[in-house]
């Protein structure tokens, strides 16, 4: 667009070919002008020059008796007779010696200068001055030099001259102008009209995307024109087909997108009856089991012996124990399913509620808690509270064979800006080479009969970063203590 | 201090569960006088005084204990019954089910259910429900005037 907003100052094809046209054409008259008009007016000069020469030696001839008889008033007179010329200004008879004879001056005119002297070996020396010529001629009878005429004359002839070419000049030129603007506009209908109906639909497409458009060709269009037009109508066309297969498979798209939502909504609900009814079908069973192994276990009474009590004892622990794989199973599937409501967390607060939540596990231990400075994260806390809970919690039970735990939760930036949150303990730690197995559903590195546990919460601990789009990973050495992170992703 | 017997309606159709339930109660004296119903259709027909109750001459319970899973009448729809008629609203309810299902409780809650108790699958845990349940609402809760029976 921005290109278009430029071009309101750049100037049209046909007025630039309008001023080309007259250019060329003045530009050439001007030349022709100048060159004859030039020659002409120096042709001219040389003829008021050669008039001149001839007047002084008419004037010469007919003074030399006066000159040799030392006439000084018929040299007068012959002079005067110049008045009839009306160009001549002044006149001059010197004697060979080089005074001044006799005198004319055209009245109202200033004297001239003294005569020129003329260089020995020529009998005749021209004077160019700015508003007068002059000519000083010797005057030779039968080889003797009897005197210098000398006579000036004015310009005002080659000046009048000067000025009716220059009129005339601005005629032809005015004239050459006229026609050249007419002849420009009928270069237009085969020159630029064309060029402007592309470059018109151009702007027209560009602004509102019609590619249904097309630009026309005239026969009278020069052979390129024609060829960018043909090019233009083609890419036009192109872009169209272009554009609407583009439409045609997002429309496609699109109605795929539609089928699988719907497909996924079936899904979920499918999963939402499925978990409802594990809900509420599969624990029924399982409470009816304990609730009957303690009434048979208080109807027996203190006639029963070890062994009964403890066989019902096995059987309440493993109905209790599939109870809660149960709540874990189904929190784990909720977990997934539940939408983010991130917002900025502060994980220091996070991490004193959850230390307080863990109070009942804590109690009567020796537990060494180094929380670090931590920052605020960008994270649901509904879902990220429990990801801190097991975190901790886990480093609380690991370390329940230490006399003291020493549990440190910290944060480090990572190069991509991502917060890094690891939780480090001194418990037993475990074998890298299971590392993989650590965050698997119902994985477990340790015997249930050692650490008390489903194996379900580092699954969802992952689950849940993963879907903040943060990453987990632990590392860790038999009986040297295990570190946990956990990364979360700022929000661009 | 009074004498009065504080009724407890208890709607349970599954007979295990019952028979748990009862026992509980029992156990921490609490059983005072339990009215069992296999449905919600019988625990209305009490509350309303008609078909097998119709000669009922008593008030209504100080609290009725709800499954949510029942057949005919689940206990959703009684919830609602109670808590729309004015004559039965005062009732308190506790709902006492297997399920966590957050759209129960939400749907529980905004009909106006008193209480949402999940029924833990150990049994020591379960009696201990059972035992603040009753020890709350049967014994230090007050209730609304008219609900307890006025002689013993």
């Amino acid at each position: 667009m921005s290109m278009f907003i430029a071009g309101a100052e750049r100037i049209p094809i046909s007025r630039k070919l309008t001023r080309m046209n007259m250019l060329v054409s003045t530009s050439a008259l001007l030349m022709a002008c100048l060159t004859f008009f030039a020659y002409d007016l120096l042709t001219f000069r040389d003829t008021i020059v050669q008039n001149l020469s001839i007047q002084a030696q008419m004037a010469g001839s007919t003074s030399v008796s006066a000159i040799l008889f030392n006439d000084v008033e018929t040299a007068t007179q012959t002079l005067a007779a110049l008045e009839a010329a009306p160009a001549v200004l002044s006149a001059e008879i010197l004697t060979p010696d080089g005074k001044s004879f006799a005198r004319y001056r055209r009245p109202g005119s200033p004297s001239g200068g003294p005569a020129p002297v003329i260089p020995q070996g020529q009998d005749e020396v021209h004077v160019f001055a700015a508003d007068s010529v002059g000519v000083a001629r010797r005057t030779v009878i039968d080889g003797t030099e009897t005197g210098v005429i000398y006579i000036r004359s004015d310009l005002q002839s080659l000046y009048a001259r000067l000025a009716s070419y220059a009129v005339l000049a601005g005629a032809v030129l005015l004239f050459s102008a006229v026609t050249a603007l007419i002849v420009s506009r009928l270069a237009r209908r085969t020159v630029t009209e064309p060029i402007v109906e592309v470059a018109t639909l151009a702007h027209r497409i560009a602004r509102s995307n019609d590619y249904s458009v097309r630009a026309s060709v005239t026969a009278a269009a020069s052979s390129e024109v024609a060829t960018v037009v043909e090019a233009f109508n083609e890419m036009v066309t192109g872009i169209q087909q272009r554009d609407q297969a583009l439409a045609e498979a997002r429309e496609q798209l699109e109605a795929r997108v539609r089928q699988r939502t719907a497909e996924l909504d079936v899904a979920y609900q499918d999963l939402e009856a499925f978990s409802y009814s594990v809900s509420h079908d599969l624990r029924a069973p399982l409470r009816h089991v304990t609730g009957f192994a303690t009434l048979l276990g208080q109807h027996l009474g203190p006639s029963a012996d070890e062994r009964s009590r403890r066989y019902l004892q096995t059987m309440s622990a493993a109905a209790t124990r599939m109870g809660r794989l149960i709540d874990d199973l189904l929190a784990f599937s909720r977990m997934g399913r539940a939408s983010l409501a991130p917002r900025r967390v502060d994980l220091g607060q996070l991490v004193r509620e959850a230390q307080a939540e863990l109070m009942p596990d804590t109690a009567g231990r020796d537990i060494e808690w180094d929380v670090r400075e931590l920052p605020s994260v960008y994270a649901d806390p509904a879902l990220l509270r429990p990801v801190v809970v097991n975190l901790l919690s886990n480093a609380v039970k690991y370390t329940s064979t230490r006399p003291t735990a020493h549990i440190e939760i910290g944060s480090i930036r990572s190069e991509d800006g991502d917060a890094v949150v690891f939780i480090r303990d001194n418990g037993v730690g475990f074998d890298m080479a299971y590392v993989d197995k650590l965050f698997g559903v119902f994985q477990r590195l340790h015997r249930s009969d050692e650490f008390s546990g489903t194996g379900i919460g580092l699954a969802n601990v992952r689950r849940i970063i993963q879907r903040h789009g943060g990453r987990t990973w632990a590392h860790g050495e038999v009986n040297q203590g295990a570190t946990f992170y956990f990364s979360l992703p700022e929000p661009a | 201090m009074t004498t009065e017997l504080k009724r407890i309606l208890l709607a349970e159709d599954n007979a295990n569960d019952l028979e748990l339930t009862l026992a509980a109660l029992q156990q921490h004296n609490l059983a005072n006088e339990v009215i069992p119903v296999r449905d919600g259709a019988e625990a209305l027909d009490y509350l309303y005084r008609r078909g097998a109750y119709a000669n009922r001459d008593d008030g209504p319970p100080a609290l009725v204990l709800l499954d949510l899973k029942m057949p005919k009448v689940d206990g959703l729809e009684v919830l609602e019954t109670i808590k729309g008629d004015p004559q039965l609203r005062l009732i308190p309810v506790v709902m006492l089910t297997s399920s966590r299902e957050e759209s129960d409780l939400i749907r529980s809650y905004k009909l106006g259910v008193n209480a949402y108790v999940v029924k833990p699958v150990d049994f020591s845990e379960f009696m201990d429900a059972v035992r603040q349940i009753g020890a709350f609402w049967a014994v230090v809760n007050e209730v609304p005037p008219g609900a307890a029976s006025q002689e013993p």
